[in-house]
């Protein structure tokens, strides 16, 4: 980063200037920085405050007059409540499914993609377009036109080789909501994992090969070491995305089954059940969770970029 | 063994493994080309078992969809979405820009530590704040406005801008803004005329990035419009619940709205995954 070793130019001859003219200086660099920050604060801050006040009362909008603090109660009752306690442990599995399971695909894509061959771009087309279909939009295509037990594809296709003709969104709803989310997340891994490949020392790969190192060698020992980082990055920035994620849930069982993940819980409990204030908990505890999956990612994160910054 | 032998062995084995490549690409693209080829046909081909793939091909399942078959026009909703992606993307450049240049080109103390709030902010659920905006919205009566939806999509797409357009800039020659400095440009001149050009290409990136997270967007254009100002997404889940014989619609539907998105993607796929990793990956 060779912008932070720039000292301010226009300094240099009026080093000497009083204390007055400093502090302007020093607002004027801050300056082009606030409008930003402000909107950031004002739009993000703000009304998650507002959702920690309201998560200590009981207020639903449709006896507004009833409102009145009660403490942490809410939270008690979300975390007792077995519907909700539920959605929990769906919001995990779902995570953690889909997480992994992208991770994997992505990864044996991108090493397929590392290497050298015929039409590479144009399969690295192919395999970035799932990621590229608006979320709802693959939602409804995996519902109606893959899953459906009647003339859905999956079903068309065991038909060819005479295999059964289940109800998938039915018979495993949770796996057919992450069936869906893999083939949309393992494109965003991939991407990810192929940059850290590419970022290899390939003269270290070369000499290690021609000192007699099996392929399975080099990838254990080299190439696995440097892509952990990478692997961390994109589990992380994954499990942000998917533990939010609503489109999938939404789309395809509405929540129902036993899909409905803490998102889907949150938006059912204030949008249909005007339940503000256990909502808000709901809420809170989500944010809970995602600080902690964030401050890992934030570490991760910072690592690189402190990396990227000493190689500059 | 030779450097030679490798590279021949390397070379043998990679045309296996490149057909792999290829047989995993078409497995993977294959629903999206099933999409489309059941978007031309006729409802009653799209709903066969086993498929049809030889049907005649149609534009009817695109004319049921565009309402000219009697159904609510996807119109309104695909301008909303237009207008809610353009123009929250350009307030972001217009934030974002002036912010970038202050975190790495002339840098304010504890920059970085700006840098990660901006990040932190990525990581707050978008139910973290759901209801008190919709509270808000409600009294304000900005519910069912696009642009309540334009400020919070620029909330959403900031800090991601913030942290691309920061690693652009930093990439910027400093001699390049020290030579306009001495010719007595000042600050705005030099962003437009100096900075702006050289980060073009990467200024480019960030909007096509923010652009496909708007347009996505599905739970704030859910809770927070109704009628007048309900996005492409928000359109496209009145297709959630079955009603007949209506694949190739929902296949035509499906690939219009994500057609804005594919296109978007495809032209910023090299940076595509530094804007996905929040600059983290170059």
């Amino acid at each position: 980063m060779t912008a932070t070793t720039t000292a301010p130019l226009a300094t240099s001859p009026t080093r000497t200037a009083r204390q007055p003219s400093d502090k302007l200086r020093a607002w004027a660099t801050r300056a082009p920085l606030l409008p930003a920050l402000i909107f950031m604060i004002v739009v993000t801050q703000l009304p998650f405050v507002a959702t920690l006040v309201i998560s200590f009362f009981d207020w639903n909008a449709l006896y507004p007059k009833a409102r009145h603090f009660t403490g942490f109660d809410n939270y008690q009752q979300v975390l007792t409540d077995a519907d909700l306690r539920h959605s929990v442990w769906t919001t995990v599995l779902l995570t953690v499914a889909v997480v992994v399971a992208s991770l994997i695909f992505g990864l044996l894509l991108a090493l397929l993609l590392d290497r050298k061959f015929k039409g590479r771009g144009f399969v690295r087309t192919l395999l970035i377009a799932p990621f590229l279909v608006v979320p709802v939009a693959a939602a409804l295509l995996w519902k109606h036109v893959l899953y459906n037990p009647e003339y859905g594809l999956f079903n068309g296709l065991l038909h060819y080789v005479g295999g059964p003709q289940p109800d998938w969104i039915s018979n495993t709803p949770l796996l057919a909501v992450e069936a869906s989310l893999v083939w949309q997340w393992t494109p965003f891994m991939m991407l990810i994992l192929l940059a850290g490949l590419q970022s290899r020392d390939h003269q270290q790969i070369e000499a290690a090969k021609v000192d007699g190192a099996s392929d399975w060698q080099v990838f254990r020992y080299l190439t696995l070491p440097h892509l952990r980082r990478y692997l961390e990055l994109g589990a992380l920035l994954g499990s942000i995305y998917i533990v939010q994620n609503f489109d999938a849930v939404f789309t395809i069982t509405s929540g129902g089954l036993g899909t409905a993940n803490l998102p889907y819980t949150v938006y059912q409990s204030f949008y249909q059940a005007h339940e503000n204030g256990l909502a808000s908990a709901a809420g809170v505890l989500v944010v809970i969770g995602s600080i902690i999956i964030a401050t890992f990612a934030l570490r991760v994160v910072s690592s690189l970029f402190r990396e990227e910054a000493s190689r500059a | 063994m030779s450097s030679i032998a490798v590279r021949v062995r390397d070379r043998r084995k990679g045309a296996g493994l490149g057909l792999v490549a290829w047989l995993l690409g078409i497995v993977f693209f294959l629903p999206i080309a099933w999409m489309a080829l059941t978007s031309f046909h006729s409802e009653t081909d799209a709903a066969t078992n086993p498929p049809s793939f030889g049907a005649a091909l149609t534009l009817s399942g695109y004319r049921e969809f565009f309402g000219t078959g009697g159904g609510a026009s996807p119109w309104p909703a695909l301008v909303n979405s237009l207008v809610a992606s353009v123009a929250s993307t350009l307030f972001v450049l217009v934030l974002a820009f002036p912010a970038a240049y202050a975190l790495s080109i002339r840098p304010v103390k504890k920059w970085t530590d700006v840098l990660f709030f901006f990040l932190s902010t990525k990581m707050l659920p978008v139910v973290a704040g759901l209801l008190p905006i919709y509270l808000f919205a409600k009294n304000a009566g900005m519910l069912d406005n696009i642009w309540l939806l334009v400020i919070l999509y620029t909330s959403m797409n900031l800090p991601i801008a913030v942290w691309m357009m920061q690693s652009f800039l930093a990439e910027v020659p400093v001699a390049v803004i020290e030579a306009a400095q001495i010719d007595g440009a000042r600050l705005p001149t030099i962003l437009a005329r100096v900075v702006a050009p050289i980060a073009l290409p990467g200024i480019a990136a960030t909007s096509l990035i923010c652009f496909i997270f708007s347009w996505n967007e599905l739970l704030f254009a859910r809770v927070l419009t109704g009628v007048v100002a309900e996005t492409a997404p928000v359109f496209l889940t009145g297709f959630i619940t079955s009603q007949g014989l209506f694949l190739a619609k929902v296949c035509a539907a499906s690939l219009v709205v994500s057609l804005p998105v594919l296109a978007a993607g495809f032209a910023a796929q090299d940076k595509l995954v530094q804007g996905l990793s929040l600059g983290a990956v170059k």
